[in-house]
């Protein structure tokens, strides 16, 4: 097991390195760069573009940027820096005088530390998994206990829905139902310390991992209940209770285990239009900004750490799947 | 003594069929008829092309004409909305801030969606079908080549690549190509083919070794023969339950990167026949939200039937094509 973690681990380098090289021949690809502005304001003059250009190791060959950024480069004193691997992140382009990885997980002056931008992405994402489980689990169980009932039914509807329709169309239809239509919350909220404020963007993330894992529950229910063991178990007079707790949900929830890993991953990267869409102030709304401004170390930064989330959480289902269901064999 | 030919033939006519054979195909289709969801999927997605091809006939107006004094109208049935104005009949969904009726443009937003939803899939065919075919017929060395490559992109988060691919090469020549569309066909195309490599490349594996196979080999087909008349007809019917499911996947990227303001560039040449998409549509309604609600839900609505009738569609497939597969995901 150990051998296979470090392995998988390893094998996260290639991943990381292929992701970050794309993005970064990308981005250079892309005409015009950091300093550019608007057209129709001032533009920063050549002279300046030069300077800054040197501070900032742009006038560097692109390989050496690129090792600069990663794994780090000597200063013009011959002092080394560490790159990404140390954590640090780059001086962010466009927010001057501030590095990337203070934007991101920086918090603001007397405030708790989940009021960093990676601390509100975070508790969106975690938000919309809870409401996924809390919702999604029992749906499936339920649906599947009663099944071809008429709760089967609805929550079958309803989990159609929510698999087949994207996350942000759902959110147009909420946020045209319930704050233009019946005004209940603004359509952008200036504030996001009222906890009613976080109610929909939460929904409208987690509505797609709700119906997903209601369905995979309800299946897997279906296949558990079919086993022999759970006749065995009825068969020497167990409360059926005892039987749909111990003997079936604790069989029928491996599958839905599992894949809630990556599917806090998805929820975290795949925020960045719901945090577009409500102004929501995480990292996929830096994410999205960074690109059109062209501020190269942030969007390096924030690739990487998605890379990163998304290997993780890939890394994390096959390793549990190990732990919560011994017949499989990690090889 | 009887011959084993002719034994055979004997027991070949004991055991003649009592009904007309059918084919896989035609089996898989009276299941699918049967599937009242998938019907009215089908139905759906048929309306939806006959709009796509149809859009200059069945469109009231022309997309991009501005009608001067008749713009932010709200549809046809509201009397009065938030800017004071009642529906007009000659502008059954309304027009937008600058006088463009909406229908209109929806009708021709079809079209992008539906060529969206197919270029970019069978692209991908292509590129998965012969990586996957190589990678499960050719040895091992190719076969670990190709399949780390598939892992590295597997791995890769793709609305984020689409989003830097999209935005960093928009201002160049590529992007400029049909309305940016080409460039939209690129990006979804690169990343996707993984899974469809991944798939025929386990049917293969899983066919090769078959006595089909070993037969077709003994009486001396070569292996582009084996390949393209034994194994690939057999991987077709998850293919096609594939696709059923990654056409919505790309419209619904389409509509996400229109509606951040990435994707299709909206025409302003009439002569063009990309005029506007749903998701261009989207971005634009959704500054007017407060206003003219109507101009992002038409469009929603739109993405959400298209989407959620593909879905009908992969899943009646699904069943269809594989009965033991009933029931379950």
């Amino acid at each position: 097991m150990g051998k296979y973690i470090i392995r998988r681990l390893l094998w996260m380098i290639p991943v990381l390195f292929t992701i970050t090289v794309v993005t970064f021949l990308f981005m250079h690809a892309a005409p015009g760069g950091p300093w550019d502005r608007d057209p129709g304001r001032r533009q920063v003059d050549p002279a300046t573009q030069e300077m800054l250009n040197h501070r900032y190791g742009l006038d560097k060959p692109m390989w050496r940027q690129y090792v600069a950024y990663i794994i780090g480069d000597f200063d013009d004193d011959g002092s080394f820096v560490c790159g990404a691997i140390c954590g640090n992140l780059g001086p962010s382009y466009r927010q001057r005088g501030r590095t990337v990885q203070d934007i991101l997980f920086g918090i603001p002056e007397g405030q708790p530390f989940w009021n960093s931008r990676m601390g509100y992405s975070a508790r969106l994402g975690v938000l919309a998994l809870a409401l996924a489980v809390i919702v999604g689990i029992p749906a499936g169980i339920i649906a599947a206990l009663r099944q071809n009932t008429w709760i089967d039914y609805t929550s079958a509807v309803i989990a159609n829905i929510g698999v087949s329709v994207p996350n942000f169309v759902m959110g147009i239809f909420l946020i045209i139902i319930f704050a233009v239509a019946l005004k209940l919350v603004p359509v952008v909220p200036l504030s996001w310390n009222s906890p009613k404020m976080w109610v929909i963007p939460a929904l409208v993330l987690g509505f797609g991992t709700m119906a997903f894992t209601a369905r995979l529950t309800r299946s897997s229910m279906l296949e558990v209940m079919r086993q022999d063991y759970v006749r065995t178990a009825r068969a020497k007079g167990l409360a059926e209770r005892a039987v749909i707790i111990r003997h079936m949900l604790r069989n029928a929830l491996i599958p839905v285990v599992t894949v809630l890993g990556p599917a806090l991953a998805g929820l975290l990267v795949g925020s960045f239009i719901i945090e577009r869409m409500f102004s929501f102030p995480g990292i996929g709304q830096e994410f999205v900004q960074s690109i059109s401004n062209r501020d190269y170390s942030m969007i390096m930064g924030t690739t990487l750490i998605y890379g990163v989330l998304i290997a993780v959480a890939n890394l994390a289902v096959d390793i549990s799947y190990g732990f919560l269901d011994p017949r499989i064999k990690v090889e | 003594m009887a011959t084993v030919s002719e034994s055979a033939t004997r027991s070949a006519e004991i055991m003649v069929l009592s009904r007309p054979s059918r084919s896989l195909w035609g089996d898989a289709w009276s299941r699918l008829i049967r599937n009242k969801a998938a019907v009215v999927g089908m139905v759906v997605i048929a309306i939806f092309i006959v709009v796509a091809l149809f859009a200059p006939l069945l469109a009231p107006h022309d997309p991009l004409q501005i009608y001067d004094g008749k713009a932010t109208l709200p549809p046809v049935w509201v009397e009065k909305s938030v800017t004071g104005k009642a529906g007009d009949s000659e502008f059954l969904l309304g027009t937008d801030s600058i006088g463009r009726d909406l229908l209109s443009r929806i009708i021709y937003g079809a079209r992008v969606s539906m060529i969206v939803g197919l270029t970019p899939v069978l692209i991908i065919l292509v590129i998965g079908v012969v990586i996957g075919l190589m990678s499960g017929y050719s040895g091992p060395r190719v076969d670990n080549l190709l399949m780390r490559l598939t892992d590295v992109i597997y791995a890769f988060p793709d609305l984020l690549f689409y989003i830097i691919m999209m935005i960093s090469l928009r201002d160049t020549v590529l992007g400029k190509l049909m309305n940016g569309l080409f460039l939209l066909f690129i990006a979804l195309a690169v990343v996707s083919w993984v899974g469809v490599a991944r798939l025929v490349r386990g049917q293969v594996l899983s066919l090769k070794n078959k006595e089909f196979v070993e037969a077709a080999r003994c009486i001396g087909s070569s292996d582009t023969r084996i390949m393209s008349r034994h194994i690939l007809p057999n991987c077709l019917s998850p293919l096609v339950v594939w696709m059923a499911f990654a056409i919505p996947r790309m419209i619904i990227v389409e509509a996400v990167l229109g509606y951040l303001g990435i994707g299709l560039r909206p025409a302003t040449d009439s002569a063009a026949i990309f005029v506007t998409s749903w998701g261009v549509l989207l971005s634009e309604g959704n500054t007017t939200i407060n206003s003219q609600p109507w101009i992002l839900l038409a469009p929603a609505i739109c993405v959400a039937l298209v989407v959620m009738a593909f879905t009908f569609v992969g899943d009646g497939l699904r069943d269809a094509l594989d009965p033991r597969m009933r029931g379950t995901m």
